[in-house]
């Protein structure tokens, strides 16, 4: 167990390091920032004048690990735009994406496990055929299509829910209800096959020899091997989802962590979106990591994989 | 795999559910491809012109719509049936080009994992895992925001982004067959490892990636229509139909057809590609869903 985790532990600070030096790549592609940041009508003093504050001039191994030793700090420098600290700015926002992120991945786990199951159950049946119709579905989906249409269905049509902006928790609810589509398909599907699966096992067939009842078998033995895998793949989802919510948080004008990055992206502020791209990243290390460790706490059989 | 007793039919129903699945799929994608391939002589009008005097022209069915524009025109008065025909063309190459670009990164880094283990396999599968913790939307969205937007650069960083599952399921495949006796065979009559990977590896692997192809093409099409859809994929005037949703957005509590057009036709194609998807992998009897 003890080797296991520190190997995965070294695979996840290598990766994190990869990602570090990727997103101080990123913006480097352009070739040469100080143009970038000065915008087009900027005169060649302007351009030097930039190129020396932001310390620019220097050597580019310079920058980087300046950046890098700043950047493990917790110091991602200041916005451009904004004009405060992008580390603090980032706070700010995180709780909201967080929200909608959970939100989305509970409504998410609320439709597919139940559907999952019963598809299962009821495998090759409507009921089934139904279910996995449901998955193609919410697969095909654009996710900013679907919110355009609840923002006019629910939003405008009804007057249920408020159309875009972040003041209340009625805010958050369209917003979460379109992020979980994008988790529903593949949690549904990895639940009824892993139900599938487990319903066939041998134990299942001695648990009903046993006499047992039909909900114990389902929920007892059936249900809670199923779930091994499911638990470990939403928290792998949840971190996709928070990358993801940069579509759905521009939709809906909802202000967290996206719709910084899409803010920042559109007004050329670098280090807000160097460090968006980062922390979303080191978010998902660490859930993919969590994943493996719920994975070997549940399934004792893979700890020395 | 199932040992639980199935009522007589189930099978035969199953099968016959499963076809017109693969119909529909192979339905859709057909008509789409042969519409962006002749959309020169399928659309109406030039999908560029504007007529600032005909603006949000409902469609025929609707009142105050005109047969003259079937499907209506847009904000500019370009006629919307050209602009989705047209529009089908930009969907359908960004897919095709991204899987192409996707698929050969991913199947190189798979098979040389897969086939050689060791270090290799260890590089090949930090290289994935490293992929997986990007942002795919973010990273793309900053890119095109860093050097203007463009319809090769959507492709080139799609490409460049989504070969992690063609990696996977090549390097997953390949280590199935590696020690397989024909394999073996081959390597014993003295073929180069190259002659082995492309003349016996490669083909036996081939249907896994096509299903990983038609996977990763319908997530092509709808990121092209996000990437768009915010501002930052094919510039306007092209016809994406994710663009199509962003241009009509004002319109849109007003003129609901506007945006329902456009993401019809992008949700009706992805789930197309989807069920062609399904298929293939019913058809190799194996399951990749993970």
């Amino acid at each position: 167990m003890l080797h296991f985790l520190r190997r995965r532990l070294t695979v996840a600070i290598l990766v994190a390091l990869t990602v570090l030096t990727l997103s101080f790549l990123l913006t480097r592609l352009s070739g040469d920032l100080a143009i970038s940041i000065a915008g087009p009508n900027a005169s060649q003093e302007d351009i030097e004048l930039i190129r020396s504050a932001y310390g620019l001039d220097r050597p580019l191994w310079v920058q980087y690990f300046d950046w890098l030793w700043r950047a493990l700090q917790g110091d991602f420098g200041d916005s451009y735009f904004f004009k405060t600290r992008v580390a603090r700015l980032i706070m700010e926002r995180m709780p909201i994406t967080m929200t909608l992120g959970l939100c989305g991945l509970l409504i998410a786990l609320c439709v597919a496990l139940p559907l999952g199951i019963l598809a299962a159950v009821r495998e090759n049946t409507w009921v089934d055929r139904s279910v996995l119709m449901v998955a193609l579905i919410g697969q095909a989906m654009p996710s900013f299509w679907l919110g355009l249409i609840l923002m006019v269905v629910l939003g405008l049509n009804l007057g249920w829910l408020p159309i875009s902006g972040t003041g209340s928790w009625q805010h958050f609810v369209m917003p979460s209800i379109v992020l979980s589509f994008s988790a529903i398909p593949s949690l549904m599907r990895l639940t009824r096959s892993g139900m599938i699966e487990a319903l066939a096992s041998d134990y299942i067939r001695t648990a009903r020899a046993k006499g047992l009842s039909r909900l114990s078998i389902l929920v007892k033995h059936g249900f809670r091997n199923a779930a091994i895998p499911v638990v470990a793949i939403a928290a792998v989802q949840l971190g996709f989802m928070l990358g993801g919510s940069i579509v759905i948080e521009t939709v809906f004008a909802l202000h967290g962590v996206g719709y910084l990055a899409w803010e920042s992206i559109s007004k050329n502020d670098f280090p807000v979106v160097q460090a968006v791209v980062l922390v979303l990243a080191l978010i998902y290390i660490g859930l993919t990591l969590l994943s493996d460790l719920l994975n070997a706490v549940l399934d004792p059989r893979l700890r020395s994989a | 795999m199932s040992t639980v007793l199935q009522p007589a039919g189930a099978g035969n129903r199953r099968r016959i559910w499963r076809n017109a699945g693969t119909i529909l799929g192979a339905g859709i994608v057909g008509f789409i491809t042969f519409v962006a391939i002749f959309a020169p002589w399928l659309a109406p009008y030039d999908p560029f012109t504007i007529d600032l005097g005909r603006r949000v022209v409902p469609p025929m069915w609707m009142e105050g719509g005109t047969p003259a524009n079937i499907l209506g025109t847009d904000q500019l008065g370009r006629d919307y049936l050209s602009r989705l025909i047209y529009g089908a063309r930009v969907s359908m190459i960004i897919g095709v080009a991204t899987i192409i670009t996707s698929g050969i990164i991913g199947t190189f880094l798979g098979v040389m994992g897969g086939f050689y283990g060791g270090r290799i396999d260890d590089a090949v599968m930090f290289a994935i895992t490293a992929r997986l913790s990007i942002p795919v939307v973010l990273v793309a969205l900053a890119v095109a925001g860093l050097l203007g937007t463009s319809f090769t650069l959507v492709i080139l960083v799609l490409g460049l982004l989504l070969w992690d599952r063609f990696a996977v399921v090549a390097r997953s495949t390949t280590m199935q067959i590696r020690n397989l006796d024909y394999v073996a065979a081959a390597r014993c009559a003295g073929c180069s490892p190259m002659i082995v990977l492309l003349k016996e590896v490669l083909p036996n692997i081939a249907t896994h990636l096509a299903v990983v192809a038609t996977l990763e093409m319908a997530l092509a099409i709808l990121l092209e229509a996000a990437l768009s859809f915010l501002g930052l994929g094919v510039p306007p005037p092209l016809p994406s139909w994710g663009l199509m949703i962003s241009e009509a957005k004002e319109y849109m509590f007003f003129s609901p057809w506007v945006i329902m057009i456009p993401g019809l036709a992008l949700f009706v194609l992805v789930l197309g590609v989807n069920l062609l998807g399904d298929a293939l992998r019913d058809m190799l009897g194996t399951d990749l869903s993970r």
